[in-house]
């Protein structure tokens, strides 16, 4: 199983065809007790940069971005329920949604762990 | 100057330790050109309190208040009588001089009775939740539209022709900028409209109002049925809150959002406002909800509080993504309001509603028997629509002359449309007497 | 059982728990526990008396009446009692000084509250005949005059109910405007980093994008920056100024006219003019649009959350645009403009609110500025930023001031006086509360870290300013003293410690709901709400 990293502190692992997206454990830190999280719908499709999933914390409101072009083929349903599932296993449990990448060749251009780890150590 | 605790010793002292010798140091980063010298020209300088109060009392002098005649004055707004301890109690400081609870340790008192509006909202509207409270029922319309719209993400509203048409402007302006496509029906006074058919898959939203602007009482059930097959919301809007004492609420006939104007209870006409926007849906559209929201939790020792919630819809959180821009709700009416509707309590509440229907049946009867007059409506709340041999703007005038405020004609919202004339909507609530009514009955005859 | 020689119980009955004195009620002497209005139902028990329906007679029409609503009954004491306790929860300006910045927090004159209350204006109906209610629209044709003529602007919008729907028309009648121009393709709107959040929010509301411009090291927006940013696309700046950092754009003239020349509007919040009225005429620095907030600047009270009032003065290039209804001198006195028809070669973009606004704020405003007339208010402006001065200059060596002075009408701060301490600016405002003063505002404006803004507005005294200065002083040293814990723990002395907004947060409960079985545990213990 690779996995990629953006700057915008999302994992994404795949599996076979099919890419888990996430955020990192610094991301949720920073946002501290998640409450609510909104993810898309199977079907959807996505675009690199733009809005996906919605995760909020009780003071704070973010995006999250799409890390790559691709079709949605599952969210995380039981965030609905267990928001805090963000916080206790953010790159387990706590995944926000599966998605069907358009160009691998996106995929393999994102941040490996090594530079997502350097990169945070910069912030 | 009497609100200005500083003395010049003060100021001087003050000066001295920030290390500058004039207040006009301080506006230093002020464009020269733009600094004035003194006092702005044409305008009167300070005065006491009494010279102020002659002022005011003169103005208030001039106008002619609805106490003081016989008053029948409805379309939005209505006369009821407010226990003096309403606002007695909300002049207490600590309500009125404190501000948005967002330090909930030091404003529990604040928190707690939005919470207990947030409740009385949705019992009465018969919904599973309420906000904080809006501007006012015409801008919680608006925001009802751009709800629904987020939540179907449709473009295509229907405004019934009973919606009150100050309503209709202000969904039109606040909703038509976001570029909305709104689809208003013709004023619907004679009760016959049937919204179904136009309701297709592209359709957000159908807004609609009972009692309607004339008056007349629907049952949405069907509407709200069909609507809902197609994917289409169902915002039912209530002018007269009081009604709500004694009628079906929108929750029962399957509204999905519910929008009043809420001065009937608690707060008095103040020449259209401050008023109160009660705003409530279902369970499953909280998040999309506008404007403030009051939640229970507990605190470090366990024990219940309060706390505003969902905060991340707003605007100081979410920016351009927000909700909404409101960043305020109409507090010290919605005070106003829960204040009144704990003293009436669920027998008060049921007893004003069936005084009001009473008031205006006997009305509707006694100006049956005026001869050329006619009531449009089937059926009514406290305000019906009637018919007039004469144009209604100038009997309503004449019966002004004569110190009868007899009600609102139609022309006042739609001057350019013909048929609507003769029409005047007339209102009776618990503050009528039968004297009143019966000088009215004196004044038409007089007239016609 | 010993008794005092009042021949009342002296035997203490009360426990203590970990130390902490513990009262049988749970009240603490004033400070009173008390349960929902729901849960004090007293079923038969009425606060109103009403007489009965004349007739049992309806005309319904055939709908139906409902069964019941789920409402409590009281009686008249017991509901008064209620919300005087609830009251006596919060912190207010009357109680307490109240340095929230932004939100100028001053003294509310009773005596407004007094003329609001007059019957000829709480008691006359907007739809009224104009004949019977002349001395109300001539009220508002003279606070229209004042504000008119305070901010130096020949047009006003009378109507928006709080400062962010005065915000929303401002933006409307920009965008009325350019539709007009035929310049439609105009909407891009510039919003400075440091804006209120309001700002962004109104431009996107009225399908506006927003550009964020950069704000420079001293806290200023500088004339480059916007000017970076302008083109042809550009609809309007949006420009707080004084800006939320508490300072006076120095530029502004620059800015505007580089707007002015770029084909832009100048939309100024005006959420702190309380800093410059009577002093300088926001006409002079080239607005286009302003808001006045008159629950802030003209002091009518703020509630507990509203309601406000937002009437926003207007550029000769926009006034056309003004919403309805708006009152004008007619040829039988003062008259009405409701319908777009009878304006008169304006062209109104619309209605904003069900009636005429906010009437009852209105008179409070008249009042307050007839009180102070030009000369007062000129020095309301300079005494709040005398006070916000002596404030930064009494704290600077002690906390952190963001910016070298002077400052106008309050004072910004920020976290690095806390570094190292663990002492955070929630931490330090909630141990401010345990000493009696309501917290400035923190986090915001968000372009400083851990930011700590301090309004103390004109009407406190030097005597109050001193203790708090003195307060302020007290708590930054104990928190350099490492003293974490007692900030972590605040505060303790109020009806409630910290609140678990998480929880409010992740499981809403927005609403009582009658429980099933009646709840048997004591007030004031957290109960299910289902």
């Amino acid at each position: 199983m690779t996995i990629r990293f953006t700057n915008d502190h999302e994992w994404i692992k795949l599996d076979g065809d099919i890419a888990t997206v996430g955020i990192t454990d610094y991301a949720q830190q920073a946002l501290g007790d998640v409450v609510f999280v909104e993810v898309p719908e199977a079907g959807r499709h996505l675009t690199k940069g733009k809005d996906a999933a919605v995760v909020e914390s009780v003071k704070a409101a973010s995006e999250v971005y799409a890390p790559v072009d691709g079709t949605v083929v599952e969210g995380n349903v039981a965030l609905a329920d267990e928001p805090s599932l963000v916080n206790t296993d953010p790159e387990g449990a706590g995944w926000f949604f599966k998605m069907k990448i358009k160009d691998m060749a996106h995929f393999e251009a994102l941040l490996d762990e090594a530079a997502y780890k350097s990169f945070i150590a910069g912030l | 100057m009497r609100y200005l605790p500083l003395t010049e010793t003060d100021r001087s002292a003050m000066l001295a330790t920030i290390g500058v010798d004039s207040v006009d140091a301080l506006f230093r980063d002020v464009p020269e050109q733009a600094r004035l010298k003194g006092p702005i020209a044409g305008l009167s300088n300070h005065m006491g309190e009494l010279a102020v109060e002659r002022h005011l009392s003169r103005l208030a002098a001039k106008n002619v208040t609805a106490s003081s005649v016989p008053f029948f004055i409805g379309g939005g707004a209505y006369k009821h009588h407010v226990p003096a301890s309403v606002d007695q109690t909300l002049l207490r400081g600590e309500f009125l001089t404190s501000y948005t609870p967002y330090q909930p340790e030091v404003t529990q008192g604040t928190l707690q009775y939005l919470f207990e509006f947030q409740t009385q909202v949705a019992l009465l509207t018969g919904m599973d939740v309420a906000n904080a409270s809006m501007y006012d029922g015409a801008t919680g319309t608006a925001e009802a539209v751009l709800m629904a719209a987020r939540i179907n993400k449709r473009n295509k509203v229907i405004l019934s022709g009973g919606l009150h048409p100050h309503y209709r402007e202000v969904v039109e302006t606040t909703c038509g900028v976001m570029g909305m496509d709104i689809r208003a029906q013709a004023p619907d006074w004679k009760n016959a409209e049937d919204l179904t058919a136009l309701i297709d898959g592209e359709t957000a939203c159908i807004v609609v109002q009972t009692p309607s602007l004339f008056g007349h009482l629907r049952d949405f059930t069907a509407l709200c049925d069909a609507a809902h097959a197609k994917g289409t919301l169902v915002i039912v809007v209530v002018t007269e809150v009081v009604s709500l004492g004694l009628l079906t609420p929108p929750g029962e006939m399957g509204a999905d959002i519910v929008v009043c104007e809420g001065q009937s209870i608690g707060n008095g006409l103040n020449f259209g406002g401050p008023y109160v926007g009660l705003f409530a849906t279902r369970d499953k559209y909280v998040r999309q909800m506008p404007g403030r929201l009051c939640g229970q939790t507990v605190d470090a020792d366990g024990k219940r509080g309060f706390v505003l919630t969902l905060s991340t819809r707003e605007q100081h959180i979410r920016r351009e993504k927000a909700t909404s821009n409101i960043c305020t709700n109409s507090g010290l009416c919605a005070l106003a309001f829960t204040i009144h509707l704990s003293l009436l309590g669920e027998q008060g509440l049921t007893k004003l509603a069936r005084v009001n229907h009473a008031n205006a049946v006997t009305l509707a009867d006694k100006l049956e028997a005026v001869k050329g007059v006619k009531i449009v409506n089937d059926g009514f709340f406290n305000e019906f629509t009637v018919k007039l041999p004469k144009k209604a703007a100038k009997v309503l005038s004449k019966l002004a002359e004569r110190g009868i405020l007899a009600g609102v004609p139609v022309s006042r919202f739609y001057p350019e449309m013909d048929g609507l004339e003769d029409l005047l909507l007339v209102a009776s609530t618990e503050v009528n007497s039968l004297e009143d009514m019966d000088a009215l009955v004196r004044g038409l005859e007089e007239v016609l | 059982m010993a008794m005092n020689n009042q021949g009342r119980d002296s035997t203490p009955h009360a426990v203590t728990v970990d130390g902490e004195f513990v009262t049988f009620t749970g009240n603490k002497a004033l400070q009173q526990e008390e349960a929902l209005i729901f849960e004090l139902d007293n079923p038969g028990a009425v606060g109103v008396d009403l007489e009965a329906p004349v007739t049992t007679k309806t005309r319904l029409g055939g709908v139906k009446t409902r069964a019941s609503v789920g409402l409590p009954s009281l009686a008249e004491p017991d509901v008064v009692r209620h919300y005087t306790r609830l009251s006596q929860k919060n912190f207010a300006i009357d109680t307490t000084m109240y340095p929230l910045g932004s939100c100028t927090m001053k003294h509310n004159p009773r005596l407004n509250e007094k003329m609001a209350r007059l019957p000829g204006f709480s008691d006359i109906h907007p739809l009224q005949p104009v004949e019977t209610v002349q001395g109300a629209l001539e009220l508002i044709d003279q606070l229209a005059h004042w504000l008119k003529t305070l901010t130096g602007m020949p047009a006003i919008a009378m109507s928006p109910g709080a400062g962010a729907h005065g915000e929303l028309c401002g933006l409307m009648s920009i965008h009325a405007a350019l539709d007009a121009r035929g310049e439609s393709h105009r909407r891009r709107v510039l919003v400075p980093e440091s804006a209120h959040g309001t700002n962004p929010a109104t431009a996107a509301f009225c399908g506006f994008t927003v550009d964020t411009i950069p704000a420079e090291e001293n806290g200023r927006v500088s004339v480059e920056a916007v000017k970076a940013k302008l083109g042809d696309d550009v609809a309007c700046i949006m420009l707080t100024n004084p800006n939320t950092c508490g300072l006076f754009e120095p530029q502004i003239r620059e800015i505007a006219d580089a707007v002015h020349a770029a084909g832009g509007y100048f939309y100024c919040d005006g959420a702190n003019y309380n800093a410059i009225v009577g002093r300088v005429r926001p006409a002079d620095l080239g607005v286009d649009a302003m808001h006045i907030n008159l629950h802030k600047t003209f002091s009518t009270p703020h509630g507990g959350g509203g309601p406000g009032s937002g009437p926003v003065v207007l550029s000769d290039a926009l006034a056309p645009y003004a919403p309805l209804p708006f009152v004008v001198h007619g040829k039988n006195g003062f008259d009405l403009v409701e319908q777009a028809a009878d304006a008169k070669g304006a062209k109104p973009f619309g209605r904003l609110k069900g009636f005429h606004g906010q009437m009852g704020m209105f008179v409070r405003a008249l009042a307050y500025i007839l009180s102070h007339g030009a000369d007062g208010l000129r020095q309301v402006a300079s005494d709040a930023v005398l006070n916000a001065n002596y404030v930064l200059a009494s704290l600077k060596d002690v906390m952190s001031a963001s910016f070298d002075g002077p400052c106008m009408h309050e004072a910004l701060f920020d976290d690095r006086f806390l570094k190292g301490t663990g002492v955070t600016p929630l931490d330090f405002a909630k141990a401010m509360i345990d000493e009696g003063y309501h917290p400035m505002t923190m986090y915001f404006p968000l372009v400083v870290h851990g930011a700590l803004l301090i309004e103390p507005t004109e009407t406190e005294s030097k005597q109050t300013l001193d203790r708090f200065i003195a307060t302020m002083r007290h708590l930054a040293e104990k928190a350099k003293a490492g003293d974490l814990a007692h900030f972590q723990a605040s505060p303790r002395l109020t009806p409630r410690k910290r609140l678990d907004e998480t929880q409010a947060a992740r499981k809403p409960v927005l609403r009582w709901v009658k429980p099933a079985v009646p709840a048997s545990a004591p007030v004031g213990v957290a109960q299910a709400a289902e």
